[in-house]
Formats: C-alpha cells, structure tokens, sequence
C-alpha cells in the first residue's frame, strides 16, 4: 500500500472516539466600522512602526513625489511593469522631464536578465489591491504585468496605494475580495521593508528583501 | 556552548538530558543570552495583544485547529486535489527517511545539485540536510539564524529564532572564520555581509526548499510567514520549490489564515505581522515572467498519525508552532535549547518528541517541566500542555489500569522498587486498620526515617513524619 493510502487509512480509523468539529465565531476579528481618514491614519502609524515610510499624494503629484523620494536617495534605476497604468504614467513622463531615474520594464522571462535584476536595479514600483489599515500591510498579487520579484529584489520598494482600497483587517479585506473564490499563483501581504532580529535580537533590514519600503497614498 | 551541540542531530542521545541540562546551567553565556531573550520576547507578546479579547480568539484558533483536525483525512485529500488542480504535485511521506527520499528524487530527475532553503522545522525533523550532503547535494540554509547555525555545524536551538543561543560576538568570530567577513559588532554590517553571500546562493541554486505554516483545502493555498524575504526568494527564484510540511497542518478554509495569522506572530515574536505574508498557490504560468516551473508538496506523517489515534494526545497536533510556551517556559530558558537534544525543545518539544523518538529515548523530557503551567496559559491554539505532560509521565511509568499506556516505549521509567512502594501504599490505604497502624508506627519510629531520599533530597531537605498521627490528634481535640 503506498504511503498516502496508509496515511489516510490510519486517519480514517481511528481508535479514539468520534471527533466533534465545533464552531468557528469569527467576531472576535471585527472592528468597528472606520472612515478612510481613520483607516489612513492607522496604516501609517502601523506600518511606519516597522520601519515603512507613508507619502500622502494625489493622482496628480505622485510622479513629483516618487520623483523627489529617489532623488535623495541616489536611485539611477527604477523597475516599472509594461502595461499597468502606474508604468504608462511613467513612461510618459519621462519624455518630458529628466528628474526621473532610467526605467526598466519588466517584460521579459527573469532567466534572460537575472544577474542584472539582482545587481543593477535599485528601485522597483508595484501597485496593490489595497492595504490593512490594523497591520500596516500591503496587498499585492504580482502578475504578468508586474511579476513576483519586482517587490523582492531591488533595494527599495516603493508600492502605490489608493486610500480608498484600505480595509479595516486581513479578515474584511479577504471577505471583500473573495479570495476564496479563486487565488492567484502568488499573493503577498507586505508590511514593511525586510527584515531580521537573527542576530542577538537586534533589528536590520534590507537582509534579503528590500530595505526600504516607501508607500504612496493616493488620497 | 554545551558540548553536544557540535554535533548533529544523527549523534545526539536524548536520553543524556540531564547532563547537558546541567552542563547549560553552569554555562552563564548560555543563561545570559536566553534569559535576555525570553525577557524580551514574553513582554513584546503581551503588548502585541493589548486591546484584545484575547481569551476569545485563543478559543476561536484553537476551534479551528479542532475543526480541521476532526475532518483532517478528508480536508487532506480535499487539499490534494486542489494543489493537483492549482498545477502543484503532492507527494505523501510516512516518516522522514521517505520525505528526504522524495525531495532526492525530485532533485535527481531535475539534476539538481545545489539546493536554497527557508526555515522548515519539518526538515529539520527529516535531518534533510545531512541527507542531501550524503546524496551529493549541497544544501544551504538561508534563514540567517538558520544560515549561522549551520555555520556553527550545530541544530537550533528554539522553533522561531535558532541562533539564539549566540550572542553577537559568537557570531561575529563564527562569520569571521568561516566567511572571511571582518570582525564587528555591527550588527548592520554581518547582515549585509550575509545578503550578499546568499543572493549569489539563490540565483545559483537548482531547487528552493521550504516549509508551510498553513496549507488551506478549499483554494489549494501553502501560506509562509517569515520577515527576511528568503522564504519569498526560496520560493520564487529557483527553477523547482518543494515544500515539506506535516500533515496537521492543513486548514478548511482561507478564512481560518487570518485568525491563525494574528495570533501566531504576536505569540511568537509579539509582531502584529510578519513583513512578508506569502500565499502560494501553483507554479508560474505559461505567460508569467517569474516564479518556479515546478512546485511540489511533501506531506509528512512521521509519528503523527499516530498521535491522531489517541482522544486527548490528539491535542498535541493543534500546535502552530510560534514558541510562545518555550519563550515562556522556566525550564527552557535556564537550560536553553539545546540541552533537550531534540528537533523541538521546550514544552511543545515535550509533549511532541516523545512520539517522535519514541518514551524509551525520550524518557526524561516530560518531566523537565516544573508544571507551573505557563505553556498552556500562552498557548494561541489552548493546547494542554501540562495535562499532557502528565500523561506521557504516567506513560513513561506505564499508566494505570484506567489509562493503559500506548505511546512507543512507554513503560521504560518504571522501576520495580517504586512499583513495589506504590502497590504497598494503595494496599494499606485501602484497608483502614494497617493504614492506622501503619501511620502510628511511623509517628513512633520517625527517628529512624532515612534523610536522604534519593532524587528527591538531590535539592530538597526530606519531609518529616508528624510525631502524632492526624487521628490521634483529632482524637486529643475532640476529647
């Protein structure tokens, strides 16, 4: 008998007594209902706690931010997605203005360009599916059109979120979604830059992923 | 440092608890570096729960884990074939040789010859990277505490923070010798010192192992909580990913996660959320740009099915693994990790490795445990951990006609002097004239009481026989 098939058998018949399946209340997880203003704030309180940098924007001043936020930090290279309307918006950009760093587009299996991604990129942008404003956290579902290691390998990260998409918990923003109704290959929550306390307890980030996590909100 | 921790898991002898248990408390680095630890770990968790009810959800974590435990073969047979549907191969271990064989012939039929690893506690139940090293295949750990531990050629010593046990200068002289990096105490530095050497590892390697924190039946999802990034690069950067987990670690549905998520991180490190939060649910598709070819899942029985069998050890299976009872536990944080010389050590450790090495081997672990009962006050999921400590000591003893002993190797504490004494005693209680008697004459003979008692005088003075019975001296009051 192969082993799945002992497994199962074992499980099946057991020599305990019949296992009752209680009941699962899942109030304990609810909040009161929060505006957005409230959400936001609590977002940025909670992700700046672990080290995560908020930026408030709009729809028409984020590319001067972005633009802004890698100047200071020195950043010559920064990963966009081909098709997704952030990318777009920065392609166009770039035509006419000359503060912004080189972009690379992710358009390509990573096997073709591996060692660059991991050595030449220093910053990437994703947008999200929203955020949770009780952990600080990012939702992302990396795609086609902006792959799984766009938000891991360069340096920085910096994520585009809508005020508007923030949810109260994990739990409201899973319900919302309907997750359950299908998932993709890949989903993330995201709070925060990497980070280890390996070493005697003592925080350091940046040890695999990013080292910084730079958040946009788009009020 | 205790001595045996040098060595690997293959050469350790669980039996030698005591020693090492007293070599770890004369060790005051050792005390030191866990003591600060734990401190800091118990006070980071109790605020991570303020403005909880937290009574309320450790009873919802331990409902769900009680749900899915009661309907485990189906939701594990509901859970392959969505993994089989998402384009994930399932593949099903009965103990740990069987898993690291699997993971080898994934390898071999790939060619494989380097693997990258994220923190798996299933695969160091395996020794999977002993097993790889004799097959031929490097495995690297990736985890930093991981990474410094298998450095050092030692096993971890806690579920969550394995190089714990080292203080920064230990590692700083380790990842001196042994890569090259300057001596510092910069923590910054080693860090960074360590990304670059792993990310070279990780565009390399042939195939990213990784363990599972939950693996939900009704989407076919295999959750990993982490904070560095390296599981997210284990699992995305290699052609191949293997996931290995234990079998009791599937869940109904996604909803479950986010219960299980919020308690897991605040008991285990007192974080609201890890950093990454990373869901996956099959390998990359045709039109995507990244992620591996191929993603396979071992589920590993290893002892557990067995465990299952039993009404109140079933229990054991709920854990979700985030050592807040270790990190709370008296005895762990005096005598450290290693000293248990298990895969898992503390109280979980306890009440879990017996099963795995078997009473016999694993004799003295359910009574290095003052029972105090802080374990089970943490625990996000309720599990019983001193009711079961209790059990397994009354297993090692070889039970009663009540509860028969089951566990493998039970019986293998029981001395014929102490079986005598106790028969003797339950003899006289049961009859009231020799027990009066009996009493009587110890009161009038209590000179000739032995003072030392064995164990038990080891630490404590003797008690002493009253010099009147408690009848004679009821009888004096009510005269």
């Amino acid at each position: 008998m192969s082993s799945r098939d002992t497994i199962l058998q074992r499980l099946r018949h057991r020599t305990g007594g019949e296992l009752t399946s209680p009941e699962c209340d899942f109030s304990v997880l609810n909040r009161p209902e929060w505006s957005t203003a409230e959400k936001l704030d609590m977002f940025e309180q909670t992700i700046e706690s672990v080290h995560g940098e908020v930026h408030r924007t709009t729809e028409a001043d984020w590319i001067d931010r972005l633009a802004e936020i890698l100047q200071t930090r020195g950043a010559e290279t920064l990963l966009i997605a081909k098709e997704h309307e952030i990318g777009k918006a920065l392609q166009s950009a770039t035509k006419s203005r000359g503060d912004l760093p080189q972009l690379l587009i992710y358009d390509e299996p990573v096997e073709s360009w591996q060692e660059s991604l991991f050595s030449e990129v220093d910053a990437g942008i994703t947008s999200t599916r929203g955020g949770i404003a009780e952990t600080g956290s990012l939702i992302l579902w990396p795609s086609v059109d902006e792959p799984r290691l766009m938000s891991l390998v360069p340096p920085i990260h910096i994520a585009v979120l809508k005020a508007s998409e923030l949810y109260t918990t994990f739990h409201q923003a899973m319900r919302s979604q309907n997750w359950a109704a299908g998932m993709p290959t890949n989903a993330l929550l995201i709070s925060g830059p990497s980070k280890t306390a390996d070493i005697e307890q003592t925080l350091a980030y940046g040890v695999h992923g990013p080292k910084e996590l730079i958040v946009l909100v788009i009020e | 440092m205790s001595e045996t921790a040098q060595h690997s898991a293959h050469h350790i002898d669980v039996k030698e608890f005591h020693p090492r248990a007293r070599a770890a408390i004369h060790n005051p680095q050792i005390r030191q570096n866990f003591r600060k630890a734990m401190d800091g770990l118990m006070s980071k968790r109790k605020s991570a729960f303020e403005g909880w009810d937290l009574e309320t959800l450790r009873d919802l974590g331990a409902n769900i884990r009680m749900r899915a435990l009661a309907n485990l073969p189906d939701l594990l047979e509901q859970l392959e074939q969505k993994l089989t549907e998402n384009g994930i191969t399932v593949h099903w271990a009965a103990d740990g040789d069987e898993a690291c064989e699997i993971v080898r012939d994934i390898c071999v039929a790939r060619n494989a010859r380097s693997v990258i690893k994220g923190k798996s506690m299933v695969s160091e139940e395996m020794e999977l990277n002993h097993y790889l090293e004799e097959q031929g295949i490097e495995a690297l750990e990736s985890d930093l505490g991981e990474y410094i531990v298998q450095l050092a050629e030692e096993t971890p010593s806690h579920i969550i923070m394995p190089a714990i046990h080292k203080n920064t200068e230990e590692i700083s002289q380790l990842l001196h010798d042994k890569t090259g990096t300057d001596l510092s105490h910069d923590v910054e530095y080693l860090t960074a010192n360590a990304r670059l050497q792993l990310r070279e590892k990780f565009m390399n390697a042939d195939v990213g192992v990784s363990g599972v924190n939950f693996a939900v039946a009704e989407t076919g999802t295999l959750c990993l909580v982490e904070n560095e990034g390296n599981g997210r690069m284990t699992t995305t950067v290699p052609p191949c990913h293997i996931a290995v987990t234990g079998i009791e670690k599937v869940v109904p549905n996604l909803e479950d996660v986010t219960a299980l998520l919020a308690l897991l991180t605040r008991s285990a490190t007192g974080q609201h959320i890890t950093t990454y939060f990373n869901m996956i649910s099959g390998p990359r598709k045709a039109d995507e740009l990244d992620g591996p070819e191929e993603v396979h899942v071992v589920l590993v029985d290893n002892g557990r099915s067995t465990i299952y069998q039993d009404d109140e050890l079933l229990d054991t299976l709920r854990c979700i693994r985030c050592g807040a009872c270790m990190n709370h536990c008296p005895v762990y944080t005096r005598v450290g990790g290693h000293a248990y010389g298990t895969t898992y050590p503390g109280p979980i450790g306890k009440i879990l490795m017996p099963h795995m090495v078997g009473l016999d081997e694993g004799r003295h672990l359910p009574t290095a445990s003052s029972l105090c009962g802080a374990c089970g006050e943490v625990c996000p999921v309720k599990i019983p951990i001193p009711d079961l400590l209790v059990r397994l000591r009354q297993e090692a003893v070889d039970g009663d006609k009540l509860h028969p002993a089951k566990v493998r190797g039970h019986g293998a504490k029981r001395g014929k002097v102490e079986a005598m004494i106790w028969k003797g005693w339950s003899w006289m209680h049961a009859r009231p004239g020799i027990y009066r008697m009996g009493t009587s004459l110890g009161a009038r003979f209590r000179k000739l009481q032995p003072g030392k008692l064995g164990g038990w005088t080891q630490y404590r003075t003797a008690p002493k026989l009253a010099a009147k019975t408690l009848h004679e001296r009821m009888k004096e009051r009510s005269q």
